[in-house]
């Protein structure tokens, strides 16, 4: 190599280092390596990710903290708190009453993962599990209504007690389609937005549904 | 021979000079098949049939079969190969279902809106929405029959939505699959002009239900009068797409086929609104006013 016979390292350029791998408390590993905290730590770290997409389902603003960042513990517990207070409907035989809990659980989840292959076959560039958070944690606002509902059933089961509770259920549901709607309808291509807000409705309107025509015995 | 010459090119010189020294000699010419003109086609055809033409928009079928050959390229394993049955906008959507609702006669519905980009959207969704509105709409009338009555103790019916989406979804389903399995057959033994892929029948079955939508929303009124002129009209409705949409695919079939055929397919439609509105929606109570019977004893009793 000609161009290199002239170059030299003079000698008053000091040249260290070290050369064995430091062990111990300096690995960049430690900041992340999550086995050695408490047990709370880690439950409480989930559990306030979870309380946050929660508040943010009750303001829906523009974030992407839900979308980023998802999980499915949130829809989860929703899923199953509200299939269990679904339960207890009074029915004479076993056929004509309200839906039993498999029936609930099958109709959220099978719906939601519906509803997201919709919006991926029509294009959306939002992934699966981002849209089924999504979907799951907007059903937070029903959950509310039904709690309500029962509440106000333990209180008497006339007239006045359905107004209350169509009202309710009406707001709610209004609240929920809105919210999922904020989160999902920006990644669609304009000219189809009306075909993925539509399932999302149908898809509220029926635990809706399911809600108000909850009689106990 | 010179050598130049031998390196030019000269397929057409030599036939040239094949056919000048022996002109009797058979001749082969292979033409592309794009290259052949329309008005070709029509002179082969029967005279009665230019204005089919122009209803069924064969003019363009050539350049829609073209551009159909080109676009669903993906192996079926793909999501790539779904999405192609996705490829609507909302307004073509729209578009498709006022064509389903409003029947232009003598218009063809496939030819007309579908055109070669048959969509799994519209029937998907329509059949879901039709299988909760029967649910729900026979629930609530259900409950203002029942209303007054003190016996009558309200029950959502759940297990009726399970019913009513295996129903609606087979026969929009597995009856385009039957009739679709038919016409090919029958297209095998008899040249047909028109033939419809298996999506495009499964399209016009989806979309033609559509009507019956707002009619289970009307159902709730608990007329019988009302619900049965309500059923004629939306079975009139859909069943005339229907017939406008399959009569021109088995026209040039023997006679009595083809007449069975369609009026299987109307049959089924019928079948499926009568069991619908039988099953889903109780028989609203009809007033008799008391007849009043002497009894032997001399008290009335009266029957009600």
């Amino acid at each position: 190599f000609p161009g290199l016979t002239d170059v030299s390292i003079s000698e008053d350029i000091p040249v260290e280092g070290e050369i064995t791998v430091p062990v111990g408390s300096h690995s960049p590993d430690e900041d992340f390596s999550t086995l050695d905290e408490p047990v709370r730590d880690t439950i409480m770290r989930d559990l306030k990710a979870v309380g946050k997409k929660f508040v943010h389902v009750m303001y829906p603003k523009k974030s992407s903290a839900l979308l980023r960042d998802w999980d499915l513990w949130g829809p989860l517990v929703l899923c199953v708190s509200l299939a269990l207070m679904l339960q207890g409907g009074s029915a004479d035989s076993r056929d004509d009453g309200g839906p039993q809990f498999a029936e609930v659980f099958v109709i959220i989840w099978f719906g939601a993962v519906v509803i997201t292959l919709n919006s991926k076959l029509l294009g959306g560039t939002i992934s699966f599990f981002q849209s089924l958070c999504v979907l799951g944690y907007c059903v937070l606002p029903l959950t509310v209504a039904m709690l309500v509902c029962r509440l106000v059933l333990l209180a008497g089961s006339g007239t006045i007690s359905f107004v209350i509770r169509l009202i309710v259920v009406i707001a709610m549901f209004g609240w929920s389609t809105l919210a999922s709607t904020a989160f999902l309808a920006d990644s669609q291509p304009p000219n189809r937005k009306a075909l993925v807000v539509y399932p999302i409705f149908l898809f509220y309107f029926v635990i809706s549904w399911m809600i108000l025509t909850f009689t106990p015995q | 021979m010179a050598a130049a010459d031998d390196m030019k090119f000269q397929e057409f010189d030599d036939a040239a000079n094949l056919l000048a020294a022996n002109p009797d000699a058979t001749t082969i010419s292979i033409d592309e098949p794009v290259e052949i003109p329309k008005n070709q086609h029509s002179h082969l055809q029967e005279p009665g049939r230019e204005e089919d033409d122009e209803l069924l928009g064969t003019n363009d079928s050539d350049k829609t079969e073209l551009l159909a050959g080109q676009k669903k390229s993906a192996p079926f394993w793909t999501f790539d190969y779904y999405q192609t049955f996705f490829d609507v906008d909302t307004y073509q959507v729209l578009d498709r279902i006022k064509g389903s609702v409003f029947p232009v006669p003598g218009k063809n519905f496939v030819r007309l809106y579908i055109r070669s980009n048959p969509d799994l959207y519209g029937p998907f969704w329509i059949c879901a929405t039709l299988v909760f509105t029967i649910a729900v709409s026979g629930n609530l009338s259900n409950f203002f029959i029942h209303l007054g009555k003190p016996t009558y103790h309200y029950v959502p019916e759940f297990r009726k939505v399970s019913i009513a989406a295996t129903t609606i979804y087979a026969y929009a389903w597995l009856v385009p699959l039957a009739l679709w399995g038919f016409l090919m057959w029958r297209n095998s033994k008899v040249m047909n002009i028109v033939s419809y892929s298996f999506l495009e029948i499964v399209c016009v079955y989806g979309y033609s239900l559509f009507i019956y939508i707002p009619t289970a929303i009307l159902w709730i009124i608990p007329q019988e009068v009302v619900r049965w002129v309500l059923m004629i009209f939306s079975l009139c409705l859909s069943g005339s797409v229907l017939v406008m949409t399959f009569w021109p695919a088995v026209r040039d079939d023997n006679r009595r086929v083809a007449l069975v055929t369609v009026g299987t397919i109307v049959l089924l439609h019928a079948l499926l609104s009568v069991g619908c509105l039988a099953y889903f929606f109780d028989a609203p109570e009809v007033e008799v006013p008391a007849p009043i019977i002497p009894a032997q004893n001399g008290t009335v009793i009266t029957k009600s």
